[in-house]
């Protein structure tokens, strides 16, 4: 095969120094979202391209790269991303969470705690949380500058006035460092506690949007809430059927047309992990076999 | 919510003062020449034909245009007057939402229509920190009942509204933060005759009942006549004429006042 050759992680050097400089910013500025020349990339947009840009313009050759989609390391674009750096860079992979430098999500934050020195960088569709409340960019810059925040409580004051309770589950909007509202991305809000005071650098990459936001290591996140209507994370009220875990996230698996379901942890690695320790769960009678990557 | 300040305040100072204002777009004068000052509850009409300036006029006093000339300065609930030019774009805007109240003629332009009337009244209490969602509630459930809206409907988006039910929320929806002055730009534009008649019939009670200041733009007379204690007559750009509502509307002094006033269609 006549595979061309690519600058190490296909960007050129040029394009990862403005994304460096827009990272720095955003570091900077915690939660606030930096504008930056987002690049084409070999992937439609809506499968990570300001992911996987702010991850090229990071990685090193030393580094370690872990990436999971909705929890998963071994789903379409989990797969395709590890590969495209794998080739590009010659970066060494891995599906181990604490092995990982640099790890690339969708959807989810790991179960197993960050520790510093890792990078958890994140697929963003929409960095504007207050986008479907305000239509106008101009405006939201603005509120944002001002610290009008007022209309995010909209938000969830309608959440309460029609469903009884704040029913918003997934990009659930965070204030970081007591200053920015900020879009976590649509990681459900059983994350959002893990965001808090986080050992790790957390990077968000929007590359349709072209924006840059970042949360440093050990800096305050709090889920907006009411005084009478407290932030609740929320999962299944079941173990995990493949390990028996009672604290993790889960996936809700329909097994068959007779309304049969069961519930896995949607963190691959971290099911794995505790069925090699020998937890069980009510659906893995036969020990579990398979581990395909590496 | 609002502090109690504004009752200690020297009601004989007053709340807002325009002098000399003038708006110009290129040779093209809109407004020139405006002085006035406004008192604490005081209702200023001010009235005159479609372009005349009432707009304009409207617009350079709530701080929305930067006038070419003169200045419009305001007492701040600390009991200072203040420059609306030199107060910065942050306490411009929470001036807006706290101590003013906007209603405009079309109630799109002052609602949030696709969201519930408790959120829209509610929201400009959110904006000043409120945070707990039953008190946010009761207080949009009790504003709702005093521009009479069924409280049933407090779920509903102004969408679902009628014309003269949206123009009521809207006006709900400035007074929650207990302004103290309101701007309000041909609030019964585009409503039929009954529905204005309830609406007027209720404005006039919430701003005698408040206390607040008012400066309604209308070409309605009646309008004026009704809600108002001095009239400004505009044409051209310019105030043509100024008093108390019942001398300027009973005695015209100008021929273009004696003009409008005779145009109004006999009962």
């Amino acid at each position: 095969m006549n595979a061309p050759v690519y600058n190490f992680a296909y960007l050129d050097e040029q394009t990862k120094r403005m994304i460096r400089r827009a990272v720095l910013k955003a570091i900077a500025i915690p939660g606030y979202q930096v504008p930056f020349a987002s690049r084409e990339m070999p992937m439609p947009y809506g499968w990570g391209t300001g992911g996987v840009q702010v991850t090229a313009a990071i990685l090193g050759p030393d580094d370690v790269l872990k990436v999971i989609d909705q929890g998963s390391d071994d789903t379409t674009n989990a797969i395709s991303i590890r590969k495209f750096f794998a080739r590009t860079a010659g970066v060494a992979t891995t599906t181990a969470t604490a092995d990982a430098t640099v790890i690339q999500t969708r959807h989810r934050i790991p179960e197993s705690p960050l520790h510093g020195g890792q990078v958890l960088v994140y697929q963003v569709p929409i960095p504007e949380p207050l986008r479907f409340l305000e239509p106008r960019e101009t405006e939201t810059r603005r509120m944002h500058a001002l610290g009008e925040y007022g209309l995010m409580h909209v938000k969830l004051y309608e959440d309460i006035a029609r469903f009884g309770h704040i029913a918003t589950s997934y990009a659930y909007p965070v204030k970081v460092n007591a200053r920015y509202v900020m879009d976590p991305s649509p990681t459900p809000k059983f994350d959002n506690p893990k965001m808090d005071n986080c050992p790790a650098l957390q990077l968000f990459g929007a590359g349709r949007e072209k924006r840059i936001y970042a949360i440093p290591p050990y800096t305050s996140v709090v889920s907006l809430d009411f005084e009478d209507h407290p932030f609740t994370r929320y999962r299944f009220d079941a173990p995990c059927a493949l390990c028996g875990a009672d604290d993790s996230y889960l996936d809700e698996i329909v097994t068959d047309d007779q309304g049969s379901r069961m519930f896995v942890c949607s963190d691959t690695d971290y099911c794995e992990n505790r069925q090699a320790e020998g937890h069980r769960g009510s659906e893995s009678a036969a020990p579990h076999k398979e581990r395909p990557h590496g | 919510m609002a502090d109690n300040n504004a009752a200690v305040q020297d009601n004989d100072q007053p709340l807002l003062m325009a002098e000399g204002l003038g708006k110009t777009y290129g040779r093209l004068s809109a407004c020139r020449d405006v002085s006035f000052a406004l008192y604490p509850g005081e209702v200023l009409a001010i009235v005159g034909e479609s372009g005349s300036g009432k707009s304009t006029l409207l617009q350079l006093l709530s701080a929305q245009l930067a006038p070419s000339a003169g200045k419009v300065s305001y007492r701040m609930r600390d009991g200072v007057m203040r420059d609306l030019a030199a107060l910065g774009e942050a306490e411009r805007r929470f001036l807006f939402r706290t101590d003013w109240g906007y209603v405009h003629q079309d109630p799109v332009l002052g609602l949030r229509m696709a969201v519930s009337a408790g959120a829209n009244v509610g929201e400009r209490l959110m904006a000043v920190g409120w945070n707990h969602y039953g008190r946010i509630r009761d207080t949009a459930t009790s504003w709702l009942e005093r521009v009479e809206i069924d409280i049933e409907r407090i779920d509903d988006a102004p969408r679902t509204y009628s014309g003269g039910m949206r123009q009521r929320l809207q006006i709900a929806r400035n007074l929650v933060t207990e302004p103290r002055l309101v701007f309000m730009d041909e609030p019964t534009g585009g409503l039929d005759v009954s529905v204005q008649a309830r609406l007027l019939d209720l404005m006039r009670n919430l701003v005698s009942e408040l206390g607040l200041a008012a400066i309604v733009v209308t070409h309605d007379l009646a309008v004026a006549r009704l809600l108002s204690h001095r009239v400004m007559v505009m044409k051209g750009g310019r105030v043509i004429e100024t008093g108390l509502t019942d001398q300027v509307l009973d005695d015209p002094r100008e021929p273009y006042t004696q003009l409008l006033v005779s145009s109004i269609l006999p009962a």
